[in-house]
């Protein structure tokens, strides 16, 4: 092969793949040729990637129905994350031990995510063209308004509620017991003492993120995504546009609720309270840089965007902490993840329409 | 007028194509200082791209330019934007009001040119500080007003005005630009169809203040779909299809029908007619509309009642903005609509695109980029979308029916099908709809009605910006998959010559109802005399 075919083959690739991923994606294998010279465990650096990785992916997986029916990014995923904190918290309270408790907790998630859907579905028809914004609001207000709930809802199990009243749940709730690691732990390959491959939580993602590809080819997600691509159009072609958009906006909460699951069974506790707050600027940022835009996304976007925010987020801290020698780590990592969310909110208009 | 004069206006080899589409070609005309020029044509016949160019509009730079010269008072001009034609002294009044409703008269007419009075503010802060100098501003548009001669109250606030003063209001606004050290006085002035919104005696008074300024000396280019006026006012009539100059007539002794008959055309013929003989009153009606009204705007339907035979071709045409657009809107149900309609002797439920498609018609968009295509998915899609949708075509179906799951390779087939078929220009079936052109597009969107079956067709504005060789294509198309398939199609269009082509008889829209039906076969005249909305003598084909 002459230099030159090898030049264009290379430009093909980097523009079929997308010039911003290819950079990414490059910072990010730099930092790990970096970290065994700065002391930084290579086997542990993946296995913590591939975990955070994991726990995000549905999260992220959570914006494609929306983004395909023309709903924008779901910045409303704390919608979706209060009903998984609902599933999970009466499962405790049901008190059956073991992994038993994480099919209870996405059994009882599935209803309130299905009518907190339904319901948010309703609104987002309602304002066409600003569901991004009203999206925003939708998940802090509803973060506000379980901040109430959780301390006035009758829990009692005592591994939940704060110990001196006997009332009200606490910010935190420990899943040891109940559903810690279950999907973690599943099938899961030990390589090395510091590399640990989290089989089934990605087995489960793959699981998920099957159905959706599949649902995506059926008659119901073809006029999804033709509502995604020219709303007139697919009613010009006899298509129930608002139920479609409905449609997906349940798909999407659902997602969320399952998201949130996985995400608490491999760190080990229920973040209830402000928790959900700031949970869906990641997960929108991890798509847009997967390259997706706002009426366009597929399957590997979720794939790559996911892999790549995780990577830098979980690389950068700890790569540049041993560089420095002072324990900076926090602060990098705000510093990184809102920087990385911030540049992947400005790649947003370039897609759209 | 002096025959030596240097003309104040003359346009030299004025062409002018959007990508490769010609709109213009070889304009030349010249206008002298105080003439009265009525500009006609057919919509899209060029009128208004020739005055985009006039006054230097974006869209026109951004498009590439034109050919040939623009001279004014025998200076070669090329104007960068409408300001600089407005220093020139060259004013325009749109279609559209460019009024700010809760100023008045008199703060419209001189908006961002007022007369300032200097302040003891503005010595300390500059002139940013200055005052209005309201009384000498009631008296330029009172002086404005009068060089108009009609009732207009320089103290009313705009919302508040009949259209007709609105109206006015807009030509004060270009009359008060007397010339200054940076500007010139008005000169030449455009009247984009002034009188569309106007009642008759409001007309009559605007034609009257035409006549008097052109005493005065200012030049007026005046376009107007009301063919009687323009014998009234004008001095010279320039009449413009498809893009060229047909005529050019001194008013005096020329008469409607003639008029008429330069505009639509008899002799040139872009589309080779294709006469036949369709007995369509044996035929059972298929679809019958009763008082059918449609809210749709600019395109308003007020009462229509049409029959439509069974394998017939029928034309549906009339001017811009009478109601034409909207009959296959209301009857698919993307406006709202109210009336009757009746499809092979059951009634459709209105305002609901499934009945419709359900019952076995289909729709080709007059606008194709918003409704009739997924501008960013493939072709496949495009074509197979509808034809899946309605009637579970390309379908595979798994666990009894619980699964429908898209049949690429059926996809695949029928578009190849169809791209083959309509000579549709394409990398492959998988290319995305918005890479193709406009003509493509058009045979994309017709090809995506063919994959439903339909029983009868709704085309509308099927030729509507795409190449003489695509338009030819289209209507053949369309007329063969008549023949073939014994669909009845209703074909909605402005170009009345094209409608005479393909259909069998042509029903005239005006003013939101049925205003005449005429075999395709009748002289172009009488269409011309009832879009315009003059009764022809002859009324035959069909029930009205």
């Amino acid at each position: 092969m002459t230099i030159e075919k090898l030049t264009s083959s290379v430009k093909g690739m980097v523009t079929s793949f997308g010039l911003p991923r290819v950079i990414i994606a490059l910072f990010l294998l730099v930092l790990f040729i970096l970290a065994p010279f700065v002391g930084v465990n290579v086997g542990t650096s993946l296995s913590d990637t591939l975990n955070r990785f994991g726990m995000n992916a549905v999260m992220v997986l959570a914006m494609v129905p929306m983004i395909h029916s023309g709903c924008g990014l779901n910045f409303g995923l704390p919608l979706g994350i209060i009903a998984g904190l609902l599933g999970a918290t009466i499962s405790l309270q049901v008190n059956i031990p073991g992994p038993t408790s994480f099919l209870l907790a996405m059994l009882f998630a599935t209803p309130f995510a299905v009518i907190l859907g339904w319901g948010y579905g309703q609104l987002l028809n309602r304002v066409k063209g600003g569901e991004m914004m009203i999206a925003t609001y939708v998940g802090f207000s509803s973060v506000a308004f379980m901040c109430i709930m959780w301390l006035l809802l009758p829990f009692s199990n005592p591994t939940m509620v704060w110990g001196y009243s006997g009332s009200g749940l606490r910010t935190t709730i420990s899943v040891e017991g109940y559903y810690l690691h279950v999907l973690n732990d599943f099938l899961s390959i030990r390589l090395s003492d510091h590399l640990l491959i989290p089989t089934g939580m990605i087995l489960f993602f793959a699981l998920l993120a099957f159905i959706i590809w599949a649902f995506l080819h059926t008659k119901t997600g073809t006029a999804m995504t033709a509502v995604g691509s020219n709303p007139v159009f697919a009613r010009a072609s006899g298509i129930n546009v608002d139920k479609i958009r409905t449609l997906s906006v349940v798909m999407s909460t659902w997602l969320g609720a399952m998201g949130i699951l996985v995400y608490q069974q491999s760190f080990g506790f229920i973040q209830l309270y402000m928790g959900p707050f700031y949970m869906a600027l990641p997960a929108v940022s991890a798509i847009l840089i997967g390259g997706a835009s706002v009426n366009k996304a597929s399957i590997l976007n979720v794939v790559v965007g996911t892999f790549l925010f995780q990577g830098i987020v979980t690389m950068t801290p700890s790569v540049m902490n041993s560089m420095i020698h002072t324990d900076m780590s926090e602060v990098i990592r705000i510093v990184v993840s809102n920087g990385m969310i911030l540049y992947a909110l400005t790649r947003k208009t370039e897609a759209v329409r | 007028m002096n025959e030596n004069e240097v003309p104040l206006l003359e346009m030299k080899h004025i062409s002018k194509d959007f990508f490769g589409n010609q709109v213009l070609s070889d304009i030349n005309f010249a206008l002298k200082k105080g003439e009265i020029l009525g500009l006609v044509g057919e919509n899209g016949a060029g009128k208004s791209t020739l005055m985009k160019i006039l006054f230097g509009m974006d869209e026109i730079h951004q498009t590439g330019g034109y050919g040939g010269d623009v001279l004014i008072n025998g200076q070669k001009v090329q104007f960068a934007s409408p300001i600089d034609a407005l220093a020139a002294g060259i004013g325009m009044v749109h279609q559209e009001f460019s009024l700010l409703p809760d100023f008045t008269a008199t703060e419209n007419i001189l908006l961002n040119r007022e007369p300032l009075k200097y302040t003891w503010l503005s010595e300390v802060f500059g002139e940013r500080m200055n005052i209005l100098d309201r009384s000498e501003m009631e008296e330029i548009s009172k002086r404005a007003i009068a060089r108009l001669n009609v009732p207009l109250d320089a103290e009313m606030v705009v919302s508040q005005m009949p259209v007709g003063h609105k109206q006015f209001t807009e030509i004060a606004r270009e009359l008060s630009k007397e010339s200054t050290s940076v500007t010139e006085g008005i000169k030449l002035l455009v009247l984009d169809e002034p009188t569309a919104v106007l009642s008759e005696q409001e007309a009559d008074s605007l034609l009257h203040a035409m006549r008097k300024l052109s005493e005065t000396g200012i030049a007026i280019i005046f376009i107007t779909h009301r063919l009687q006026e323009i014998l009234d006012v004008c001095d010279t009539i320039m009449v413009m299809r498809d893009g060229k100059i047909i005529k050019t007539v001194p008013a005096e002794g020329v008469v409607i029908t003639d008029i008429a008959r330069w505009m639509v055309g008899r002799d040139v013929n872009t589309a080779q007619r294709q006469a036949r003989d369709f007995d369509y009153a044996n035929k059972p009606v298929i679809l019958s509309m009763e008082n059918l009204w449609v809210d749709m705007p600019g395109e308003v339907v007020r009462n229509v009642n049409l029959n439509v035979h069974q394998g017939e071709i029928l034309g549906i045409g009339g001017m811009a903005g009478q109601g034409k657009l909207g009959i296959p809107n209301g009857a698919m149900g993307l406006f709202p609509a109210g009336g009757k309609i009746t499809f092979e002797g059951k009634q459709i439920d209105l305002n609901n695109p499934r009945n419709f498609l359900n019952a076995g018609m289909a729709f080709v968009s007059e606008d194709r980029r918003g409704v009739g295509l997924l501008l960013d998915e493939t072709l496949e899609w495009n074509i197979s979308f509808t034809a899946m949708q309605v009637q579970e075509k390309y379908l595979k179906k798994y666990l009894g029916g619980a699964i429908k799951w898209r049949d690429q390779d059926a996809i695949e087939a029928e578009t190849s099908n169809y791209v083959k078929q309509m000579e549709i220009r394409c990398t492959s079936t998988k290319q995305k709809a918005k890479e193709l052109s406009g003509g493509n597009q058009q045979k994309v969107c017709l090809a995506k009605a063919f994959a439903v079956a339909p029983k009868l067709l709704f085309v509308s504005e099927p030729t509507r910006g795409i190449d003489i060789g695509a338009k030819s294509l289209v209507l053949k198309a369309l007329r063969k998959y008549n023949e073939e398939s014994g669909t009845t199609i209703i074909m909605i269009s402005s170009e009345l010559e094209e409608l005479r082509a393909i259909c069998d008889r042509i029903a005239i829209i005006s003013d939101g109802k049925v205003f005449g039906i005429l075999p395709a076969t009748t002289d172009s005249a009488q269409f011309g005399l009832l879009m315009v909305g003059q009764t022809s003598a002859l009324q035959e084909g069909g029930s009205v």
